[in-house]
């Protein structure tokens, strides 16, 4: 009920944003993530193709510097089979050495490797994408996020809500469109509803079909191939790979709790076992308005 | 420590061949055991336990993370990504440490504000009360070096940003600020510098904090009714009545840690601080922690540069008179009507100021921070002082005990008979 209140807000919110605030920036949909609230996971299948997303489409231009290919296989992740990493991982050519000669070697890529960026350097990255290095892409969903406001950065955390990062991303990925009337998209520039200022350097990089997902028995992809949903798969990928430990870590969490609140209860109980000695604990002071609820 | 000699006698033969050469154990047991403890003491006095247990808690996942972190402005970055993707439970400690930090903080407003509220700060307590702001200071010095340490964009221009500050200081501003940067810039030898510093204030903190514990031992704790123990009858020893609540409370304070750690860790963190520090770019919006903001908005609703500085430095060291500032006989606001309206109304413009600190420097929230500011001011400087000749404060029970009788009979909807109040209604 909570949540659906609030999405409704936030739909008023981000309806009315242009309306009353020309300029300013739109607030992104709120999305049902699975790896949200206390008990949240990663949804292996969308992670494996969101791999694919990012691997077919986001790789040509970002680098994604803090995943090496043994990640994929860990607990909490994509999952993939240590055969599939050591394949996939070999599929790359990494650079090694120096070798006994002192040369610079190129090998295949092992488990143990980083993603190789595809630039050598941030100038490179800037001087191939018309000025502007595409940014890394390991941290985006916990580096991104969107003004909250008050109050909902205080119920925020009754419900848990730390996906804003994910929402923008996916937002962002959704928010290309047409220009509207008046509005002057500068040279190299395009326009997206959700980016602050709203002109990205970022063409617009997904479409409908573009990457071919797994088929079911009967030969259709599992899910629909379209931008919301390989947005929605990419971003998911992406915190993970921001938060590879982020399963591990809410499963911690639930039993570090769990713990803390018997031994809590147990506390409770002895001191005032201690207490009753000397009569039981009395707390406060005498004051006419403490005598109405002591 | 010192003003209560010891019942403490060792029991063994090495206790006592050791005690006449260091009498440790004999100070402890004063200290920590034998020492009486008003026995009406709420939760609210169990912030100094969790304040202890804040400080251990952040030395030992800093010395951990000290050992994997590289303070290098090329490496830094990557090194906190290596502590938290491949060392073992690495994720916990670093998070653990950075909310670690905003509970520390969260935590000592509590201890500030009910030294505030039941006038602690008084005689005989304003040494034991200095010290503690003291400790608040050097806290806030850590956690600023502390935040720049991941050289993310909100380390870097939180850094520029606050070191800036001390160039507004005539003469020698300058000097300062590229000793503290060492050089010209906010660059590798400033987050040298501030990893040294961080490393080694905290340690101060806890000398500190043993004199503020010294301190706190001469005179006793303060209590809900601000009236000194009396007799025998008005406390309790700190073993193990204070202790095992303590205890309890800090184990509760805990759960309210591991649900942000576990939950929400980046929640009171900046996104922006993920984004690798760049000097070429600046982001939109330079925030510090939200422990820093009701002082930001000191500082910025200030227009000139110096005279911010010097209002936000202001805004603590009015601290240290306030056991002056505040004229009034009675300590414990309980028993002051009037004062209690404005102890609230600070409370809540200290909220308005933290949430203005947050907000950009633009259009009404410059003139909202500034009245904020005003009245932050006039707090300490007119209103503390006039109430004490004004207000009329309610009678004061003749001891601890009684008080604590009172409380009784008040639940029972008896009027306290011993404790005459003109003013009840019960």
């Amino acid at each position: 009920m909570m949540k659906r209140t609030l999405l409704i807000a936030a739909a008023v919110l981000g309806l009315a944003a242009p309306a009353f605030a020309a300029g300013e920036t739109p607030v992104p949909p709120i999305h049902k993530w699975s790896f949200a609230g206390p008990f949240g996971t990663f949804d292996r299948a969308q992670l494996q193709r969101g791999f694919k997303v990012y691997r077919e489409v986001c790789a040509s231009c970002h680098s994604l510097n803090y995943v090496a290919f043994r990640n994929l296989h860990q607990p909490g992740g994509p999952e993939f089979s240590e055969a599939q990493v050591r394949a996939l991982a070999a599929e790359y050519k990494v650079q090694d050495g120096p070798n006994e000669a002192g040369d610079m070697f190129e090998r295949p890529g092992r488990p143990a490797d980083h993603f190789p960026a595809p630039f050598p350097n941030e100038n490179a990255a800037a001087s191939a994408n018309g000025g502007k290095a595409p940014p890394d892409l390991s941290l985006m969903p916990k580096a991104r996020t969107y003004e909250r406001g008050f109050p909902w950065f205080i119920t925020d955390v009754f419900r848990q809500y730390s996906e804003n990062g994910a929402d923008y991303v996916t937002a962002l990925l959704n928010g290309y469109e047409e220009a509207p009337q008046g509005f002057n998209v500068p040279q190299g520039g395009h326009y997206n509803h959700y980016y602050p200022g709203h002109v990205i350097a970022m063409p617009k990089p997904l479409s409908d079909g573009q990457v071919e997902y797994p088929k079911n028995e009967a030969g259709q992809p599992q899910v629909p191939e379209t931008v919301d949903q390989y947005a929605r798969d990419v971003t998911a990928f992406l915190m993970w790979t921001a938060e590879p430990h982020l399963e591990a870590r809410k499963r911690l969490g639930f039993q570090v709790i769990l713990f803390l609140i018997v031994l809590s209860g147990l506390l409770y109980f002895t001191k005032k076992k201690v207490w009753a000695r000397v009569g039981g604990e009395v707390e406060g002071h005498a004051t006419p308005p403490m005598t109405h609820n002591p | 420590m010192s003003a209560h000699p010891t019942t403490y006698v060792p029991k063994s033969a090495f206790g006592k061949w050791f005690e006449s050469r260091l009498p440790i154990a004999g100070l402890i047991h004063s200290s920590f055991i034998a020492f009486p403890v008003p026995r009406n003491l709420t939760y609210f006095w169990t912030f100094g336990a969790i304040l202890v247990f804040m400080l251990a808690a952040q030395i030992v996942t800093g010395v951990f993370l000290a050992m994997y972190y590289t303070p290098n402005a090329g490496l830094a970055f990557q090194s906190v990504e290596h502590i938290m993707r491949d060392v073992n439970y690495g994720w916990l400690i670093r998070y653990l440490h950075a909310n670690g930090a905003s509970m520390f903080f969260v935590a000592v407003y509590v201890h500030i504000f009910r030294n505030f509220y039941y006038g602690s700060y008084k005689a005989p307590r304003e040494v034991l009360y200095i010290l503690g702001v003291i400790i608040f200071l050097l806290m806030m010095a850590t956690a600023f070096m502390g935040y720049v340490l991941p050289w993310g964009q909100m380390s870097f221009w939180g850094a520029t940003v606050i070191t800036n500050l001390f160039s507004a200081i005539p003469v020698v501003g300058e000097t300062i600020v590229s000793y503290l940067w060492g050089g010209y810039s906010v660059g590798n030898p400033t987050l040298n510098r501030f990893f040294s510093l961080h490393y080694l204030l905290p340690f101060m903190i806890a000398g500190v904090v043993i004199l503020h514990i010294w301190a706190l031992h001469v005179p006793g704790q303060n209590n809900p009714t601000g009236i000194p123990i009396k007799s025998g009858k008005d406390a309790v020893p700190f073993t193990p009545y204070a202790t095992i609540k303590d205890v309890f409370a800090v184990v509760v304070f805990m759960i309210f840690f591991a649900y942000w750690v576990f939950y929400m860790p980046n929640y009171l963190g900046h996104a922006d601080n993920y984004i690798p520090a760049n000097p070429a770019v600046t982001p939109a919006h330079i925030v510090p922690e939200w422990y820093f903001l009701p002082f930001y908005a000191i500082l910025r609703a200030i227009p000139d540069k110096l005279g911010g500085v010097i209002a936000m430095g202001a805004a603590i060291v009015i601290w240290c008179f306030m056991p002056w500032l505040d004229t009034s006989k009675v300590r414990s606001t309980a028993y002051r009507p009037l004062y209690k309206q404005f102890f609230w109304i600070f409370v809540i413009v200290c909220f308005l100021l933290g949430w203005l600190g947050s907000r950009p420097a633009e259009g009404w929230y410059v003139i909202a921070s500034q009245i904020c500011t005003v009245y932050y001011f006039a707090h300490f400087l007119i209103i503390l002082p006039v109430l004490g000749f004004v207000e009329r404060p309610l009678p004061l029970p003749n001891s601890i005990l009684e008080s604590v009788m009172g409380v009784q009979k008040g639940g029972a909807g008896i009027p306290a008979g011993a404790n005459p109040e003109p003013h009840s209604k019960g």
